[in-house]
């Protein structure tokens, strides 16, 4: 799966197959896939080794503000068209068990799920693609109609962490096993680990393997909820969501001037920024991990710097944030570091 | 025993040797012995009431009552022991080797003052060593059968009670029948058999479903058995039929069939067959072997097995009528599903939606492309293609059941009428006809055509309905001017038909009110509106119409946070490009 590992033919082909989803062209990017299967490349590395890494540099393009949000969707929808297209090609017969995939409740990045939909099923699987942002209640329902041998949730953003552990527990209840996926569950899985999954794989290739070896238990055995949920902090901050962003929007007003002569859509951009960071930071309570926290202010600041929004701003909602949650110990400690990782951030601007 | 001990510590502080009078074996039963050595003895049992020292036969009296046996060896030959010890160990005699008594009087290395527990001749016993200077060695020896049979039983009690525990557990978890019957082969085996096999009842073309657990295996073993085979198994097709069970021992394992069995199990040496009863009709049986060396099924474990049949079919029996009802269901429901979207000539449509009822997948909202001369026809006939988006009053099932009437109707009067305008008016006839109470609907319905200098052209009636949006190739947009009552509360409707044209790449969006009139945002109390759809419209120009949609109802989605209240409906149609 390394770059490396390449073969100098496939990666010119992923820069055409890259050029072309860059200008939704669709049938431009479904010829070049078509051709390389033609030419005896393996359905799993064409999805693997040169749709999947175009679209990961679709979304580095996006946050560093070269693309914008419809040239991203555009690409990705062609993405889709190209995927659909390959598997059309080859209809494997399914001889293994009975696997559903679903993305996590809230989650849209669906396209990485999808991509291990079709690799099990070119693995032999039976699968059934719920798509992306499925209900926990169709989820279920579709569980008792089908009894697979076991569930695997796809979470891209750790923002739906906590949705994602109420689908777990929710299969788990249900006897199914719960196979976790996707950036959501941090790089090495510890997410899907704390809220209990039977197992997690940090690829699709990964994933089919450990499926085929038997990996999963048949019947689950959950976990109990994470003991530091039981200060309740997550619950408070969900709850205080609206009122914590109706005064953190007052104090902005007042420490930037500027904001007075926002239009009523940039205000509610800037609310949705903020609204934002505080789901990030539930997520971060949530599983009780800074690292989860500062990296997303990284990455936002990342953003917001290609896009030219003032650094300030960041730490400024932070710190407001900060201010604010007096009596949440915890969030006061995540939120330190966020504002260690926005003022980084800042410093290494004017450096 | 206590003094004993006291006795002996004192003895070998001492120095000295063990009392003179335990020499010898002490005869006599134990409480018989004990009341006659006091009778034959003075009145208090003592010869010298001065020294109050006890004579050699009280005190040999006295240990034979003992109901702890003692044995007393003197350099490893055993010199005395009593009754107790007679009857728990009878080969150790006095004047025989200690050794030869087996392991209950040799224990090399064996801390002394220490109980071990051993087996002697069907007895279990307790065993503890004593010395008393160098050469002497008692051995203090208590029977425990019965103690520890009691244990034994309580501990089995125990894991029987553990196993209906779990397996109420895990057959109560799954509405699956497959599920159900997976977990009652994975329960059964191997706390139950070597080998455990559920077959569920005949099925299509009377084969038989199958499920095999082999220990060590991750997957489950799965197939299908036709009568032939099932009459293979002895007691298998009574069991299928719901005859009670017929005991183990009267089934003949060496009839068992090799398939019955996982590969490399070798013969079945005691076979079991179970009914699973269900709900009056039987939910299956469960077939147990146990292989060569493995106990028979005795009378408790066959009673085990019948209640755990009996949860193992309760649990089946429902998921098999969860399941029947699951499919009628999706029959039933089948029709009201948002349809498959064809692709007409010239232009590309993408369609969402979300019912507000999770578990199902409909609801109030709906929409409906029908092509020119059908699916069949493919729409490359050319023609109009007629798509319609609608919300019914009402949600869930209900509301579903009345949409799929409405589909079903135009797609009736399509065959009578084109025209938008007069078939919505169609519509609304015979919406009041309905025998549906409140049948009242709101839509949008247009009629697509390929225009001339490219592009589509779109003639749209809106029906008590939000106007759809219209996403330019300059990024604006526009709403579509045109307005018209509801249907079916009136016998006369007014509408405004209207015509749109849509250059390569424009969007055309119906919608329904769940999408704008959903309350959510960063207050939680706010309505979505039809200002912010229209702006996140305009950022998704230059998408294909799949990716609008999807954009669209992610926003939507984030907007809600979790506060689902309605159903929404999207429907794009955008207007190909040359290629």
């Amino acid at each position: 799966m390394s770059v490396a590992a390449l073969s100098p033919g496939l990666r010119a082909a992923g820069e055409r197959y890259f050029d072309r989803i860059g200008h939704a062209d669709e049938f431009g990017a479904v010829d070049v896939v078509l051709e390389l299967l033609e030419a005896g490349m393996p359905a799993e590395r064409l999805l693997l080794d040169l749709i999947a890494p175009a679209q990961r540099r679709v979304g580095e393009l996006w946050a560093a503000n070269d693309w914008s949000v419809a040239r991203e969707h555009a690409a990705t929808a062609v993405s889709e068209r190209a995927v659909a297209a390959v598997v059309a090609r080859v209809r494997p017969r399914p001889h293994l068990g009975r696997v559903t995939v679903a993305c996590t409740d809230g989650e849209y990045h669906a396209l990485p799920t999808r991509l291990l939909a079709e690799v099990l099923r070119l693995r032999g699987w039976h699968v059934d693609f719920l798509g992306a942002s499925v209900p926990g209640p169709h989820l279920i329902t579709h569980l008792h109609q089908t009894g697979p041998d076991a569930v695997a949730l796809g979470c891209a953003l750790a923002l739906r962490l906590p949705r994602a552990h109420a689908m777990i527990s929710a299969c788990q209840a249900v006897g199914v096993p719960v196979l976790a996926g996707g950036a959501g569950f941090g790089g090495d899985g510890r997410f899907a680990r704390l809220l209990g999954a039977d197992a997690w794989a940090p690829s699709a290739d990964a994933a089919a393997d450990l499926l085929a070896e038997g990996g999963l238990p048949s019947f689950p055995s959950p976990a109990a909820a994470p003991a530091h949920l039981d200060d309740e902090e997550y619950t408070h901050l969900t709850r205080r969501r609206p009122l914590l962003l109706q005064t953190a929007m007052g104090a902005l007003g007042a420490a930037f001037p500027a904001m007075a002569s926002y239009s009523p859509a940039q205000l509610e951009a800037t609310a949705e920024d903020l609204g934002h960071i505080l789901d990030f930071l539930g997520a971060a309570l949530y599983v009780d991990d800074e690292e989860l926290f500062s990296e997303f202010v990284s990455w936002t600041a990342g953003v917001l710097r290609a896009r030219g929004v003032p650094q300030r701003a960041l730490g400024g909602g932070l710190r407001l944030f900060h201010g604010e949650l007096r009596d949440f110990p915890r969030a006061r400690r995540i939120l330190q570091c966020g504002i260690a990782a926005a003022d980084g951030g800042h410093s290494e601007l004017e450096n | 025993m206590t003094t004993a001990r006291s006795a002996g510590q004192g003895t070998r502080s001492g120095g000295g040797e063990a009392p003179a009078g335990l020499h010898g074996e002490v005869r006599g039963g134990s409480h018989g012995g004990l009341r006659a050595g006091l009778c034959d003895d003075p009145p208090d049992g003592f010869q010298d009431d001065a020294a109050r020292v006890p004579d050699e036969a009280l005190l040999r009296a006295v240990v034979d009552a003992c109901g702890e046996g003692v044995v007393l060896c003197d350099a490893g030959q055993v010199v005395a022991r009593n009754a107790a010890a007679a009857r728990m160990l009878p080969a150790a005699r006095p004047g025989t080797a200690a050794a030869s008594a087996g392991e209950a009087l040799s224990d090399p290395g064996h801390p002394e003052g220490e109980s071990r527990e051993v087996a002697v001749a069907g007895r279990r016993l307790l065993v503890r060593r004593e010395s008393f200077g160098t050469r002497h060695r008692a051995w203090y020896l208590r029977d425990v059968t019965a103690e520890h049979a009691r244990t034994e039983a309580l501990l089995a009690e125990r894991r029987r009670t553990g196993f209906l525990l779990e397996a109420g557990r895990r057959l109560a978890s799954s509405l699956n029948p497959r599920r159900c019957a997976r977990a009652a082969v994975e329960l059964a085996c191997p706390f139950l058999a070597d080998a455990a096999m559920v077959v569920l009842p005949p099925a299509a073309r009377r084969q038989a479903p199958w499920l095999r657990s082999v220990p060590g295996r991750p997957v489950m073993q799965e197939g299908v058995i036709g009568p032939a085979e099932v009459a293979q198994v002895p007691g298998l097709t009574e069991a299928l039929a719901g005859f009670p069970p017929v005991p183990s021992r009267w089934l003949d394992p060496a009839q068992v069939p090799e398939w019955l069995l996982p590969e490399g199990f070798g013969v079945a040496a005691h076979l079991l067959v179970t009914p699973l009863p269900g709900n009056g009709v039987p939910a299956g049986a469960l077939v147990l072997a146990r292989g060569a060396g493995g106990e028979p099924f005795d009378e408790e474990t066959e009673t085990l097995v019948r209640v755990f049949a009996s949860r193992a079919g309760a649990a089946i029996s429902a998921a098999a009528l969860y399941q029947e009802q699951g499919e009628t269901n999706a029959i039933l429901t089948g029709g009201l599903l948002p349809p498959r979207l064809p692709q007409p000539a010239g232009a590309e449509l993408a369609g969402s939606l979300r019912a507000a009822q999770q578990t199902s997948l409909v609801g109030g909202d709906f929409y409906d492309v029908c092509l020119p001369g059908g699916e069949a026809a493919g729409g490359e006939a050319g023609g109009e293609a007629l798509l319609v988006l609608g919300d019914v009053c009402g949600k869930g099932a209900r509301a579903a059941v009345l949409a799929g009437q409405v589909r079903q109707s135009l797609r009736a009067l399509l065959l009578l009428e084109r025209r938008p305008g007069r078939l919505v008016a169609l519509l609304n006839r015979c919406l009041l006809a309905s025998a549906v109470p409140n049948s009242f609907v709101t839509l949008v319905l247009g009629s697509l055509a390929a225009a001339a200098g490219g592009g589509v052209r779109l003639e749209l009636v809106v029906a008590g309905h939000p106007p759809p949006l219209v996403l330019r190739a300059d990024g604006t947009v526009e709403e579509v001017a045109s307005r018209g009552s509801m249907l079916g509360a009136m016998r006369e409707v007014v509408l405004e038909p209207v015509t749109v044209e849509l250059a390569p790449a424009e969007v055309c969006l119906f919608y329904s009110d769940g999408i704008t009139e959903a309350f959510g945002g960063p207050s939680g109390r706010e309505m979505y509106g039809g200002a912010r759809l229209k702006t996140a419209l305009a950022g998704c120009a230059g998408m294909p119409a799949s990716a609008v949609v999807e954009r669209l109802e992610q926003l939507s989605t984030e907007w809600l946070a979790g506060r689902v209240q309605d159903d929404r409906a999207l429907l794009a149609v955008r207007a190909k490009g040359v290629r």
